[in-house]
């Protein structure tokens, strides 16, 4: 009897932090559907359902268009992470050299490295580069993470070295090794580095807003903010468009939350 | 080594030579966007910092010496600023307090507990403009959410409390001044910078910080809660004598870097929720930067700025690793 009680009050209050979490996106759904009047008002449902709210959205603004460069860039910025990190990786993990650890320190230490300072010079750069308004601008300085190094480099570490002097005494050059051996093997690892890359260049926002002054090269943050600013009085579609935009987001957390939730716990254990 | 024979050190220092052009070469191409976006900008923003580079073009190019520095610390708005980023950091510990909490609550050994943990992680990762669009109509002083709730709840107790202000007023808890750097009575409520704080807490609080805890508290041996037990330790007992001492480099680890993401951060906060505003009051050291580099284009003093935070994360990370690792060896 004693453990039901205990249990009981357990449900209770993680239900009761669970609905503080998820109160606000009901609001926002509920929201959402209602016709302009009603959404001032305390009516938690709204009392005629406005679905084609969703369809105005896509209308008033090129938000298919922001969807697709959301994802196009999210997705360049994640495979070229992928690829550099998985190499540099490579070389801490699985080849001996002098200094290699000290090297690694240094990489590290280029983690506290505030973004803000890094910024400026590199908005002058895109200028000097001719890539202001541009995708390769937006993707291009992305793609080189201290951070999924790090990450992969831990992982590769706990593949067995048995592994490579296997291959090398079948003759495999270190690349066959990287790519044919060890790649396949780190999967669970460059999975995670994936999602994290994806979902965090998905709602980037400080560079596309510096960076972009064309609409059509817009992302769905810099382009909610102009929704925000432009028509930000309709929050029936507002808040339509604020959950379009998170939907993705939670459609990848619930098919893979299993990768993310061991990474972010991989990473900080070594850290 | 999983090889029997010990190779000589003569054949390490061969091996060691020729996989270093090997591992140069994988490390190229990381190793020059690093160059490129990160130490070279780092240095570059340094060099900058010392001229009057204005991307207008206005006025013609110079160095100027430390003359950026010594303005910044004379402008009495970079003062409010900066207290205005150590302000955003009182969250922290209620956030960090709360996700040990909800750490704790999942580690029960209870039925549904994945359904849990994604509700409280939902915050988290979903955070961004499109969230903090919906929090700032949640904090519409007249049709927001939060205040027709509090309005509800006073008339059904038939109280009479006005809401705040929220993001459109400058009181704050400690009742911070807004010209000067001092407390007065008039200034103290619930305002804008208080609202951006208590909705960080709603989104950080289930979020990564709660799955380290959560990891750190399954890594806790079961022997030593057990002992602890069976000794007639109480459940509260064990856990600030037992496992609170285990959870010690999570902690440590989690409270370092919430601090350099604070210090850094409050930028999306003010472009999306308040432009800085009421009177300056949510413009933290980042979104200064950002406009004065990006919308009044003073490269060269928005430079000084990044430079002097820089410094400030650099300085006090360095004083909390000395204390956190006093602490841990205590």
């Amino acid at each position: 009897m004693h453990s039901k009680l205990r249990n009981a009050c357990l449900y209770a209050l993680l239900t009761l932090f669970a609905l503080t979490a998820l109160l606000p996106f009901l609001w926002m759904a509920l929201t959402s559907f209602k016709p302009l009047e009603e959404v001032d008002k305390l009516n938690p449902l709204p009392s005629v359902w406005h679905p084609e709210n969703y369809r105005k959205v896509f209308e008033q603004i090129a938000f298919a268009r922001y969807y697709f460069n959301s994802v196009f860039i999210a997705g360049w910025v994640t495979f070229l992470t992928c690829l550099t990190s998985s190499m540099a990786a490579f070389a801490f993990a699985r080849l001996r050299w002098k200094q290699r650890d000290n090297v690694f320190r240094l990489y590290l230490a280029t983690l506290m490295i505030p973004g803000v300072v890094t910024m400026i010079p590199n908005y002058t750069l895109m200028v000097k580069m001719h890539l202001l308004d541009s995708y390769a601008g937006l993707i291009v300085p992305s793609a080189f993470s201290a951070f999924g190094t790090f990450l992969l480099r831990q992982f590769l570490l706990t593949i067995p070295s048995a592994l490579d002097e296997a291959a090398e005494m079948d003759g495999a050059s270190k690349w066959q090794l990287f790519w044919e051996v060890i790649m396949p093997l780190a999967r669970p690892g460059l999975i995670t580095l994936a999602l994290f890359t994806f979902m965090g260049n998905y709602g980037s926002f400080f560079w596309p807003l510096v960076l972009i002054k064309s609409e059509h090269l817009r992302t769905l943050p810099t382009g909610m903010l102009f929704f925000d600013s432009t028509y930000g009085r309709q929050t029936n579609l507002l808040m339509a468009a604020s959950l379009m935009n998170i939907v993705p987001l939670i459609v990848l957390f619930m098919v893979s939350q299993k990768f993310l939730v061991r990474g972010i716990q991989m990473g900080a254990v070594k850290g | 080594m999983t090889t029997l024979s010990t190779p000589s050190s003569k054949s390490i220092r061969s091996r060691e030579q020729r996989e270093l052009g090997i591992a140069i070469a994988f490390l190229l191409p990381n190793l020059l966007g690093f160059l490129l976006f990160t130490s070279g900008p780092v240095l570059f923003s340094l060099v900058v910092s010392f001229s009057n580079w204005n991307l207008q073009q206005t006025v013609p190019f110079r160095w100027v010496g430390i003359e950026n520095y010594v303005t910044m610390l004379h402008n009495s708005e970079f003062w409010l600023y900066a207290i205005n980023t150590f302000y955003f950091l009182l969250g922290m510990p209620i956030s960090v307090f709360g996700s040990l909490l909800l750490a704790i609550l999942l580690n029960q050994r209870l039925r549904g507990i994945v359904l849990f943990r994604t509700l409280f992680y939902l915050p988290s990762f979903t955070s961004g403009v499109a969230l903090m669009i919906l929090w700032k109509s949640l904090y519409n002083p007249d049709f927001g959410l939060i205040n027709a709730a509090i309005r509800h709840i006073s008339d059904l107790f038939h109280l009479v409390i006005t809401p705040p202000e929220w993001l459109l007023s400058t009181k704050n808890v400690l009742g911070l001044d807004v010209e000067h750097v001092a407390t007065t009575r008039a200034q103290w409520g619930l305002g804008a910078r208080d609202a951006i704080i208590f909705m960080g807490i709603w989104m950080g609080i289930g979020g990564n910080n709660m799955l380290l805890y959560l990891a750190a508290l399954t890594n806790v041996p079961p022997e030593l809660t057990e002992a602890a037990e069976i000794d007639g330790a109480n459940s509260l007992q064990t856990f600030r004598y037992i496992v609170w001492p285990q959870l010690a480099p999570t902690t440590f680890f989690i409270l370092v870097m919430s601090f350099i993401g604070g210090l850094q951060g409050g930028f999306e906060q003010a472009r999306v929720m308040t432009n800085g505003g009421p009177a300056g009051t949510t413009t933290t050291l980042s979104y200064h930067i950002y406009t004065k580099a990006f919308e009044e284009f003073q490269i060269g003093y928005a430079s000084a700025v990044s430079w002097a935070l820089f410094a400030l994360i650099f300085v006090l990370t360095l004083i909390n690793w000395r204390f956190g690792n006093r602490e841990a060896t205590y």
